[in-house]
């Protein structure tokens, strides 16, 4: 073996805010570099796909909106991955969220008031939750391996969704197109920066996250969490119920995913389609690995993935780079920010005869 | 009638079944190593596309699988470098995977996209491939007698051999296989790469024999299908054979039924119904705690020997 | 290519001298600027790509007087209108949004940018400055029928189709109007694989509707697939939105193929000459959006003669597809005489005798 690893006393802060960067930076190399290879303009495409989108500050307003859900999942994510609890099913609670708000909406199709649309959220946070709460009680109950449960819950759920979208919810005047009706005003997210697409599920998500972090790093819940997540046998020892923090990281997970799928589905959307799963369950799982599992992190992880798909976008309309690429882009940042995880914990040696290459 | 119809429906589930045993018969490997690799369907176009490319360059269709393996099991020692030599996060990289195989195939596949190949049938002659009655046995691409061989030959090496005792040891309790000496990377990088490579043969069996063409995403999901197979069949390979059998039946008859005016059930329930049964088969074995049908112990954790 | 962020557009305004509006006529000598939003990557060989060919022909027609943009692989939904929005703040005059998801976000940034002219495919919004359009597909599925009437042995036809929208719906009834003209026993039977690409699917589709006794496939899904299988099990099959032929030498009677060319062209012209106005816009066989890709050789002769006069019917006006009488599958029925207003079309949730869904 080439690499040999060695464990630091302590996890390197200096890497625990470095790696990313340099996660970032090497993409951007690399794809560059690839990109120019393969006879694209490499270059420009990573000055579209990772700089244009920031420089430009009127695209903030879409990074803002693409980062919110991306953010709202990751911060709930990651308070389960900090117990150790691996939800991967995000994508399903999004949709069950989505979709129990979107039944208030129908239920309440040509009412007013200003109480109609606190309604959705909490019936979307409620879906959303209630949905992690299979995995949950399968894990408590019998053991059932989190991981595959949820994941497998996601297929469910699209499924539902197909199906509400074909029958029962279809837009009665709709042309049989399989959607819902519009929501109605009284049912949609406000605008709070006028003439832009910024909607109050964008603050939102940043108050939530900011909440996140004060709850994980000060409260007893957050302590209790970080202590069943490293140390199980201690959390036993010291009188904390695992099972206890299992519902509570799934629900917590489940309920911020619900709350996300409400908020697009009365943002951006406002109806239900069955185009609205888009991943962002999944892409919320890296968000989060990229945030450090921390919520400050996660908002920047969110931001940073929503410039790679708006960058995307703008290289595609600018310089003819195909969609595919971006999908490459993200795959390759990913790959070189999990690569460099390992520098905080362990202090890479490189053995014998190994010629230094990247550690990637 | 029974020449007519059942002979083409058993044809017809054997093909839809075969390229998510395949892959998932890779996952079981992987799995029983104590890795989850979510990446199967990145996997499986690369080797798709792979198998594509190659046999339409060359015109001949057993290279096309090699480099649809070589380049599969590629892309999974990727994986393995970041899982397992930097001990990254296994759920987060095996969807970065995805991602990445998405992509890079659709790059690649640019330039082959309306083309077609030949397809991959079988190699027995006329006579038997072709018989009314025997090509029920005859008649099938080489990579599904190849995929049958697999899985009496996984059965037979975690069973029995003594490689697949190492490997299950590795995944029950990886300390440990490290404590009495046996190299838990090594194992793991092995298991990977073999998931890797069954993973572009399957990807091969959609771009070569079932639909002999590329085009981006051609294997829509079925990655995922061949994930859920693996858990339930409770990371058994035998049982494996007949989940994906059982699926491959489900979804033919599913449109048989259809086709013939009949629709018993709303084909949203069939579609989750791999998962549905996945979660309960998950939930019996977990309950019957029977201990060699759970999952094996260390699914998903990262090795790092504590010295 | 050069690129026209809004910051750089807002820098050329400036320095023309305050122009008062940009127009084509103020900025004679830049080009039109015209984007293209896909749902499918160019390299879907199926609709995408169909929209792709009528971006290729307007770049043969207008050369450096226009320019054009794409953007494939978009969501439907805030995905679609964050790119539209984009392409409009970017300069884009005129913008297609070519797939039916598109309607509402097409619509709500047609709102917010008057002076950008939208046209949406396949939907039913309109507004002073975004246009619906689409093609008469079920003309060419009635050339179909036809050819399928007088080949079929069985004398019943397989559909694979995705979903039960009105365009689809009127696809298969137009199809099977035209095959009992021929034959009046003629049965489709549809099936419905919820997808309109999943090429393993699909081809199971076509597999399980053969060995059901359907000598003649004809699908509104996308993928060649379908005919892969018909080349290897026998039957014949007609290719969807592009000619499939090289997937199907031998299966493969003919297919529809869409052409959006001629329409891309005549609205960039009105754009161009300042009579672009807002309406919907329903093109067929007459206009040259669809076309009938050339015809298998083992179509015999008189088979050739009563598709081509079933086109040209249709083309000069004296054969309508969904002529009456017209009864439904349960027997009731729809229309004593005359023909099938366009409304109808738009709305229709129902099949003729003879379909089988």
């Amino acid at each position: 073996m080439l690499i040999e690893l060695e464990k630091r006393k302590e996890p390197s802060k200096a890497m625990l805010y470095l790696t990313p960067v340099i996660a970032v930076v090497a993409t951007m190399l690399a794809g560059a570099i690839i990109f120019s290879l393969i006879g694209h303009d490499g270059f420009g495409a990573v000055r579209k796909i990772f700089l244009a989108p920031l420089l430009d500050t009127y695209k903030w307003q879409d990074l803002g909106v693409k980062a919110a859900p991306l953010i709202l999942i990751g911060v709930g994510l990651a308070i389960g991955f900090r117990a150790n609890v691996w939800n991967i099913g995000a994508e399903g609670q999004y949709i069950m969220g989505g979709l129990a708000g979107t039944g208030v909406a129908l239920a309440t199709w040509g009412m007013t008031g200003w109480w109609i649309l606190p309604l959705m959220c909490i019936a979307g946070i409620v879906g959303g939750a209630a949905y992690a709460g299979i995995p949950a009680f399968l894990k408590t109950r019998l053991n059932v391996n989190e991981i595959l449960s949820s994941l497998m819950l996601t297929y469910v759920a699209i499924q539902v969704l197909y199906y509400l979208m074909r029958g029962p919810w279809k837009d009665p005047d709709g042309f049989n197109f399989p959607q819902t009706r519009l929501f109605t005003d009284d049912q949609i997210l406000p605008t709070v920066i006028p003439s832009t697409v910024v909607h109050l599920g964008v603050p939102l998500a940043f108050v939530v996250a900011i909440a996140a972090w004060f709850v994980l790093s000060r409260s007893v819940f957050g302590f209790q969490i970080r202590v069943v997540g490293a140390a199980p046998a201690a959390a036993r020892y010291g009188g904390f119920n695992t099972n206890k923090t299992i519902w509570a990281a799934l629900l917590a997970g489940g309920g911020l995913a619900g709350f996300a799928g409400i908020l697009e589905a009365a943002g951006p959307f406002g109806q239900m389609v069955p185009q609205f799963p888009t991943g962002y369950g999944f892409t919320a799982i890296i968000v989060a690995f990229l945030g450090r599992l921390h919520p400050i992190g996660i908002v920047l992880a969110g931001i940073i993935l929503a410039v790679t798909y708006v960058g995307g976008e703008l290289a595609q309309s600018s310089i003819g780079l195909p969609a595919a690429a971006t999908g490459v882009f993200q795959a390759m940042m990913l790959f070189f920010l999990l690569a460099t995880d390992v520098l905080v914990k362990y202090r890479i040696r490189f053995a014998s005869a190994a010629k230094a290459g990247d550690a990637a | 009638m029974t020449e007519s119809l059942l002979i083409p429906i058993i044809m017809t589930i054997v093909g839809a079944a075969t390229p998510i045993l395949l892959a998932a018969l890779g996952e079981l490997v992987v799995e029983k190593s104590g890795v989850l690799n979510l990446g199967l369907e990145g996997m499986m176009l690369i080797g798709a596309v792979t198998g594509f490319a190659v046999t339409a360059t060359t015109g001949y269709a057993p290279l096309g699988v090699v480099a649809a393996m070589i380049a599969a099991a590629a892309s999974a020692g990727l994986f393995g470098f970041l899982t397992l030599t930097l001990t990254a996060n296994q759920v987060a990289t095996g969807l970065a995977l995805t991602i990445f195989g998405i992509g890079l195939s659709a790059l690649a596949g640019e330039n082959y996209v309306g083309q077609t190949v030949d397809v991959f049938g079988s190699v027995f002659p006329a006579a038997l491939a072709e018989h009314p009655v025997l090509r029920v046995i005859f008649g099938y691409s080489p990579l599904v007698y190849v995929s049958l061989l697999l899985v009496a030959a996984v059965s037979w090496f975690l069973r029995k051999s003594r490689a697949g005792l190492i490997l299950r040891a590795v995944g029950e309790s990886d300390l440990s296989a490290h404590s009495i000496g046996y190299s838990v990377i090594g194992v793991r990088y092995m298991a990977v790469l073999f998931g890797g490579a069954m993973a572009g043969i399957a990807g091969c069996f959609y771009s070569l024999v079932l639909t002999p063409m590329w085009a981006e995403q051609l294997t829509a999901g079925r990655g995922w299908i061949a994930l859920a197979l693996v858990v339930f069949a409770g990371w058994r390979p035998m049982r494996l054979l007949l989940g994906a059998y059982l699926f491959g039946a489900v979804m033919t008859l599913e449109l048989h039924a259809k086709a013939a005016g009949f629709s018993l059930v709303a084909p949203e329930f069939l579609a989750a119904m791999p998962y549905l049964a996945t979660i309960a088969v998950l939930a019996i074995i977990s309950a019957r705690k029977t201990g060699k049908s759970l999952a094996p112990a260390c699914l998903g954790k990262p090795f790092k020997p504590s010295s | 290519m050069k690129t026209f962020t809004r910051r750089t557009m807002l820098k050329t305004t400036a320095a023309a001298g305050a122009l008062p509006i940009i127009g084509s006529s103020a900025l004679a000598a830049d080009p039109l600027k015209v984007a293209f939003v896909y749902l499918g990557p160019i390299g879907d060989h199926g609709w995408t790509y169909a929209h792709e060919q009528g971006r290729q022909d307007v770049i043969k027609k207008f050369g450096d007087k226009v320019a054009t943009t794409i953007v494939e692989n978009v969501a439907e939904g805030p995905d679609s209108e964050r790119v539209i929005r984009r392409l409009a703040e970017d300069g884009n005059q005129l913008i297609f949004t070519t797939s039916f998801g598109y309607m509402n976000p097409t619509l709500k940034v047609a709102k917010r940018f008057k002076d950008v002219k939208f046209e949406h495919a396949t939907g039913y919004q309109r507004a002073p400055n975004m246009s619906t359009y689409n093609a008469r597909f079920y003309e060419g599925r009635a050339v179909c029928g036809t050819i399928a009437g007088h080949m079929s042995k069985t004398g019943v036809a397989g559909y694979i189709a995705s979903f039960p929208i009105p365009e689809v719906v009127m696809g298969i009834n137009a199809f099977t109007l035209a095959a009992r003209k021929v034959n009046p026993d003629f049965k489709t039977k549809v099936l419905w694989v919820s997808s309109w690409y999943d090429p393993a699917k699909e081809a199971d589709a076509a597999k399980a509707l053969i060995d059901q006794g359907s000598d003649v496939i004809a699908q509104h899904t996308d993928s060649p697939a379908a005919l892969q299988t018909c080349e290897q099990r026998g039957p014949m099959a007609f290719g969807q939105a592009w000619d499939m032929s090289n997937f199907a030498p031998k299966a493969h009677l003919t297919a529809i193929v869409n052409r959006w060319g001629p329409y891309y062209e005549a609205r960039i012209q009105q754009l161009l000459d300042a009579k672009w106005e807002s309406g919907d816009t329903w093109w067929g066989l007459k206009e040259g959006v669809l076309e009938m890709s050339p015809y298998n050789e083992a179509i015999p002769a008189d088979v050739q003669a009563a598709a081509e006069a079933t086109r040209t019917g249709i083309i000069d006006g004296s054969v309508n597809p969904f002529t009456g009488p017209i009864k439904d599958n349960t027997g009731k029925e729809r229309l004593a005489s005359g023909a099938l207003g366009d409304g109808d079309l738009h709305k229709m949730d129902w099949y003729v005798e003879g379909v089988q869904s």
